[in-house]
């Protein structure tokens, strides 16, 4: 392989002192924890500078109590190699607390992510500073819970008929 | 529903003309003959020109990512089937393979389960392909290459109901291989297959792609550059439509792929016709692949030698005391994977499917996410059918080959 | 005209006037369906009206995504609630007489999804008239269903309201 990911992580640490936390290799896949702090910046290096053009991924997972900080982001990078067989996919993944649902959104690295952050906005409630369109995507505007979190029970439609009679009224009007 | 205004700027004045310009708003609601199930696209017009189109969807969310984390993998199954329903046995393959590669047991499949699985994933391509090709025809007129293209799905779903029992909804693979043999007849019945469909793909090509009409509404049409494609995370035939080589079977090969001989069709200009040839070429390509993969179909087993994964055989479940609590424990328990995560993405006719698999040790899944490629594809309409006509707007749409069921999950 | 009740209605003891059991043949072999498509049903039903399971055999040919123009609604795929005004309005454009076909799982109650978006049945806020099990039904089934629509429309006549 051509590409050196390793390197391209120490490289990472150097420009973004403190904000790696560790590397993790499982089945075959290289996942670098960083603070969401530096995300946006850390996602526009590897962009431009490393030539991660593809995002492949962008989504959350709630550990609620299973470990803190609540909520964990996750990035799929991939890039494209000159050979068929020198393509490359890293993980990033961007630990979120509860009390401060927030963090830099990537849209303005790539456009790809636009729908990927109002979907995980709609579904956790985690929003994204920066994004150009925050709303919600698939549930209806109106829908108040965040269906993915894990203290949101499968079965609760009364949020969903809540907004079905709201809109049966205004059908009315 | 929520509402949207009317007006959706305010109205201009033209400083030349002096009259009060605004512009239209056009909805192309939910319930839409061209919209390939229920999409609302809400459009701009200045005249017949889109001057803004904003796609809303979420009209067939139905909580499958979540309802995934309350059953065991195996359950889970199912619910892929109904994501991408055009090519139900492509999605199934990929959720298998995932949890495979999650429990880390990729090695062990038999070579008969893969070759299987790559005649079916490759009917399922060709299966989509008809229905992408066929309804982009019907969306723009020519009837007739729809009821070619559903004439030979017709003869796939009998391929694939002596397979698994089903037409459409397969949820055929397990984890581990296949749950049963391939029946006697699935070689001569491909073989067979493999003998009629190049003539109807002949036909489809003749009716289209040298015609007049055909040419006029396409070529040029909802165009999108590589670059804005990659940025946009774009892939499948949208992608290589406009000139970027990415197929994840020759990227990141699964199931053996990379010793099979096929190229994956690359088109320059980036518009509706490009996408079309792609789309065309790669059914040619996928026979090839079957024809290649039907002639080394070793025999074999059809599942892996795995007693904590795999299902005994019902014959033994009803004499063995070992077997019977065995496949008790796997159907109500489930296989529990070390607790970890794992993405694996193939290349579903679509685009790149991808599951997210996060594991905690139990016999659920922590948390299941899919990525489905028409939701990334769906998000260059807006730029794509900017300053374009109406009409070109349903051109595009077909182009961009999207299934509301894997899109809204 | 010159036919017997009787004979037409099987002898069933319904007292009907010659001028609607006409009408009622008439409606039953020409009814205009509106194929209400969302998910995975929607592709059976195109098979429906593709080529090897021809529905036009019966009459229902005419496949009108207008609702102003269509006499039977074919509901097919999953109805989350995002969905249900829609359809609900839908329905309320079409002119009488009108019947409601439920077809596949989803529709009849749910199917699969017992979720938090899901309508557990159309029957919630549509009036249905026959209902389709299947996940999806053979088209063979669909075609079972709009057979009986025509029987219902025999015997009963215009469904009230």
């Amino acid at each position: 392989m051509s590409f050196d990911l390793a390197s391209t992580i120490e490289t990472l640490e150097g420009s973004f002192p403190g904000s790696i936390t560790g590397t993790v290799e499982y089945r075959g896949e290289t996942t670098v924890l960083v603070d969401k702090k530096d995300i946006a910046g850390i996602c526009r290096t590897l962009k431009d500078s490393f030539g991660f053009t593809f995002l492949a991924e962008l989504t959350a997972v709630d550990y609620l109590e299973v470990k803190t900080p609540r909520f964990e982001m996750v990035y799929y990078l991939h890039r494209f190699g000159p050979e068929y067989d020198e393509n490359v996919r890293v993980k990033l993944k961007a630990a979120v607390t509860e009390d401060d649902p927030k963090i830099d959104s990537v849209t303005p690295v790539w456009k790809g992510a636009d729908w990927l952050e109002r979907e995980v906005y709609d579904m956790f409630g985690i929003e994204f500073t920066g994004h150009p369109d925050p709303r919600r995507i698939l549930m209806p505007e109106d829908y108040e819970p965040f269906p993915l979190r894990k203290d949101f029970d499968v079965r609760n439609r009364e949020a969903s008929k809540l907004s079905f009679e709201r809109a049966l009224d205004q059908d009315a009007e | 529903m929520e509402r949207v205004e009317f007006i959706s700027e305010r109205s201009v004045i033209n400083r030349e003309t002096g009259l009060r310009e605004e512009t239209m708003m056009l909805n192309m609601g939910p319930q839409h003959p061209a919209t390939h199930g229920v999409l609302r696209v809400v459009l701009y017009l200045d005249g017949e020109m889109v001057v803004k189109a904003v796609p809303h969807i979420g009209y067939l969310h139905r909580g499958i990512e979540k309802l995934c984390e309350h059953i065991t993998y195996q359950q889970c199954l199912p619910y892929t089937d109904r994501m991408d329903y055009l090519a139900s046995i492509c999605n199934n393959i990929g959720y298998i393979l995932a949890v495979e590669k999650l429990l880390g047991i990729e090695d062990e499949i038999p070579e008969r389960a893969k070759t299987a699985e790559v005649i079916l994933f490759e009917l399922g391509r060709i299966e989509s392909h008809l229905v992408g090709i066929g309804t982009n025809a019907l969306d723009l007129g020519a009837m007739s290459a729809f009821l070619y293209c559903f004439k030979e799905r017709e003869r796939i779903y009998e391929i694939l109901e002596t397979v698994c029992g089903a037409r459409l909804t397969t949820s055929y693979p397990r984890v581990g291989g296949l749950p049963l043999d391939l029946p006697d007849d699935f070689e001569e019945k491909v073989w067979n297959f493999l003998k009629i469909f190049p003539k109807t793909l002949t036909e489809v090509d003749k009716l289209l792609t040298r015609n007049r009409i055909w040419i006029d509404r396409t070529k040029g049409v909802a165009f999108i550059s590589g670059e804005d494609a990659v940025d946009l995370g774009l892939t499948g035939p949208t992608l290589r439509g406009s000139g970027v080589p990415y197929d994840v079977r020759k990227a990141m090969p699964y199931l053996g792929y990379e010793n099979y001989d096929f190229e994956v069709p690359v088109a320059t200009d980036g518009d509706t016709y490009s996408r079309y040839l792609c789309r065309l070429e790669e059914m040619h390509q996928s026979l090839k692949i079957i024809e290649q993969a039907l002639n080394n179909l070793p025999d074999g087993p059809y599942a892996a030698d795995l007693p904590d994964v795999v299902l005994p055989e019902k014959q033994l479940t009803y004499t063995r005391m070992e077997s019977l609590i065995r496949h008790f424990v796997l159907v109500y328990e489930g296989f529990k994977p070390p607790a970890g995560e794992v993405q694996h993405a193939v290349e579903n006719p679509k685009g790149e499917l991808a599951y997210y698999l996060v594991s905690d040790g139990s016999g659920k899944p922590y948390r299941m996410r899919v990525r489905g490629p028409s939701f990334v594809n769906m998000q260059a309409l807006p730029q794509i059918v900017q300053g374009s006509l109406v009409a070109d707007v349903i051109a595009a749409i077909g182009s961009l080959d999207i299934v509301l069921g894997e899109i809204d999950r | 005209m010159g036919v017997n009740t009787n004979s037409i209605l099987g002898g069933d003891g319904f007292l009907t006037t010659t001028i609607e059991a006409f009408a009622n043949w008439g409606r039953k072999n020409s009814l205009w369906p509106m194929p209400f498509g969302t998910a995975c049903c929607a592709i059976e039903m195109m098979g429906v009206f593709a080529s090897r399971f021809d529905l036009s055999r019966f009459g229902a040919e005419v496949a009108r995504f207008s609702p102003r123009q269509a006499d039977l609604m074919i509901v097919s795929g999953t109805i989350t609630y995002k969905m249900a005004s829609v359809c609900r309005r839908i329905y309320e454009q079409m002119p009488e007489p009108k019947w409601v076909i439920a077809m596949g799982s989803c529709t009849c109650g749910g199917g699969p999804f017992d979720s938090y978006a899901v309508v557990q049945g159309i029957d919630e806020f549509l009036p249905v008239d026959v209902y389709v099990g299947g996940c999806p039904p053979r088209p063979e089934a669909l075609i079972d269903a709009v057979m009986k629509i025509q029987k219902k429309i025999d015997m009963e006549g215009a469904p009230v309201v």
